[in-house]
């Protein structure tokens, strides 16, 4: 689905952003990419969407991708959410088109997915964090894609929709999408990823299994700061999950 | 903010429409020379279907030679306008923005003046101002569109800079001119009026705002996902420059024909775009052609006012702006109440 080989980008007549990066994913795989703030993890998600152009090494994408931003664009224009899931079909659209019966229905198939359909007449800047990030998921999968590339889909939700937004990428995934996402919460990618790239440095980074990736030494490395994964079995729990070590 | 989840019904365009042909043929019969509705109605539909007249050779005369081409470039020009308005305000996801704003008006606004300075005929003005609008736009492109890049604060402010530069050209034609001839001519042309279309305007005007117009129709759906911003668009898998100049080619197409035809015909695409917006929404699939018939019918009641309000007729330019910037006032005041345009 994606073959990475040797990637790097830089800005023009700027330093190395990243260099020499290389990692593949299966179809139906989750991959998180987990690296300190302006570390250039929405600039690699960037490369993958196509939107910024890597200045050497070779990518290979099988399949169309679609994108959820990690804010929800703001407009002084108030756009209903069906409005705003349609607009996810324009790559399928010709120059002059206007979305016509199978725009409507793909989208509203969409909306069903996520089981958001009820939404489609509310407007979309008045939903709230979480239903907006749902509502975005559905624009990109009313646009076919088979790659989904979400930026920190959480960074903006409460725990509650948290859970809810994890679970929906989980099924995603299930159901044969390909998922790759940034994150600054490592739980969340023990959780959902099958595979994470840990972005230490422009030319250091380390690509494996999600288990394997994110021990205790390559967190602490990451963040620079005592950080360790937790086994809880308390209170009828039984869950692995990452943590800080606040003193 | 808007009537957002009132469905445009087929009533509500059906009234639109009833009210723009209504407005038309009572405008028909408004002037000097008043002529009743059933009248210029019935001389109407006779341009169509073969009907035994029941009014005056001369009535006829006045409403199809005079009033007519009149009426038909101040609504045109009207529904051009807003169109454009509500596409730029789109595009540059910008409420305040109108078809003055990128420059073109201004630059057209020189050509004719230039126009009447030079030659004085009616065709030399209109292809001076379309030739300088177009050239307005380049100018605006070569500033702001460098190595592939062009952000929309580059654009707008390159806009103020072409508007800048055009408006000193034009003092400086108005300085020069001959107090006596050229310069009235020109400040009574550049402050906007319909007074002098005439068919043979119309036939090179028209096309130009109406086929602009559908263009921008066209790609309604566009629009509305530019108006996300840029990167969105680009995400989402279109070409965010090409769809942009694209619009604006269409935008510098109407605003360079409606100055060639009546001057500089300032507010309306300001303004109308937001009134449009209370009654269908932000969809530009409804907004545009709603802005287009409103448009139409407003400036086409403006044009009423400004030839049979007072015994002398009263530049269009001056009314648009005297309606225009206060309501315009209003609205922002609304809004900020409402917590501003976020």
């Amino acid at each position: 689905m994606i073959t990475a080989h040797d990637l790097g980008f830089r800005y023009p007549s700027g330093s190395w952003i990243f260099k020499d990066y290389s990692f593949h994913l299966k179809r139906g795989e989750a991959l998180a990419i987990l690296g300190p703030n302006g570390r250039g993890k929405t600039t690699l998600l960037r490369c993958l969407l196509g939107t910024a152009s890597p200045e050497r090494g070779s990518l290979a994408l099988g399949g169309s991708r679609g994108y959820v931003p990690q804010h929800a664009p703001v407009s002084f224009l108030s756009y209903s959410v069906l409005d705003m899931v349609l607009m996810g079909r324009i790559r399928h659209m010709g120059f002059f088109a206007s979305p016509g019966k199978k725009d409507f229905s793909k989208a509203r198939e969409a909306l069903e997915k996520l089981n958001i359909l009820d939404f489609e007449n509310r407007p979309f800047f008045e939903l709230s964090g979480g239903e907006r990030q749902l509502v975005l998921i559905a624009r990109a999968l009313a646009s076919e894609c088979s790659l989904l590339l979400l930026d920190e889909p959480t960074s903006a939700l409460d725990f509650r929709n948290e859970k809810m937004l994890l679970g929906t990428m989980k099924r995603m995934k299930e159901e044969g999408l390909t998922l790759v996402f940034t994150t600054h919460a490592p739980h969340q990618a023990i959780h959902v990823a099958d595979k994470a790239l840990l972005m230490f440095s422009p030319e250091e980074y380390l690509w494996g299994p999600v288990e394997e990736a994110l021990s205790d030494i390559h967190l602490q490395r990451l963040y620079g700061t005592d950080i360790r994964k937790i086994h809880v079995r308390d209170h009828g729990l039984n869950l692995r999950t990452i943590i800080p070590i606040y003193c | 903010m808007s009537l957002f989840n009132r469905k445009t019904s087929p009533a509500f365009w059906a009234a639109l429409g009833i009210l723009a042909i209504g407005t038309a043929v009572i405008s028909l019969g408004i002037g000097r020379f008043p002529i009743s509705p059933v009248k210029t109605g019935g001389i109407l539909l006779s341009l169509g279907i073969p009907l035994s007249p029941f009014w005056e050779p001369r009535e006829e005369a006045i409403v199809t030679l005079i009033r007519l081409p009149r009426i038909l470039g101040a609504f045109g020009a009207g529904a051009g306008l807003s169109v454009a308005g509500a596409a730029l305000q789109g595009i540059f996801r910008n409420p305040l923005v109108g078809p003055q704003i990128i420059g073109v008006s201004t630059g057209a606004g020189f050509g004719g003046a230039l126009g009447i300075m030079i030659a004085g005929s009616t065709l030399s003005v209109i292809f001076s101002a379309f030739l300088f609008g177009l050239l307005a736009m380049l100018l605006v492109w070569g500033i702001c569109h460098k190595g592939g890049k062009g952000s929309l604060l580059a654009l707008i402010l390159a806009g103020v800079v072409v508007s800048a530069f055009f408006t000193s050209l034009t003092s400086l034609l108005k300085y020069v001119a001959d107090p006596y001839d050229k310069l009235p001519a020109i400040v009574m042309w550049l402050m906007g009026s319909f007074a002098t279309v005439t068919y043979e305007k119309l036939a090179l005007g028209l096309p130009a705002i109406v086929f602009p117009a559908c263009l921008l129709y066209a790609v309604r759906f566009r629009i509305n996902v530019l108006s996300l911003g840029e990167e969105e668009a680009e995400s989402l898998g279109i070409h965010p420059l090409r769809t942009r100049w694209f619009i604006l080619a269409c935008v510098t197409l109407i605003a360079s024909a409606t100055v060639a035809l009546a001057g500089i015909v300032g507010w309306v695409g300001l303004v109308i775009p937001h009134m449009a917006r209370a009654f269908v929404g932000a969809d530009h699939r409804h907004l545009l052609p709603a802005s287009a018939l409103l448009g139409g019918i407003y400036l086409l009641g403006i044009d009423n006012l400004a030839r049979a309000g007072t015994a002398v007729e009263i530049p269009l330019g001056v009314i648009t702006a005297l309606i225009g910037a206060p309501f315009f006032a209003l609205l922002l005041r609304s809004k900020q109440k409402k917590g501003g345009f976020e």
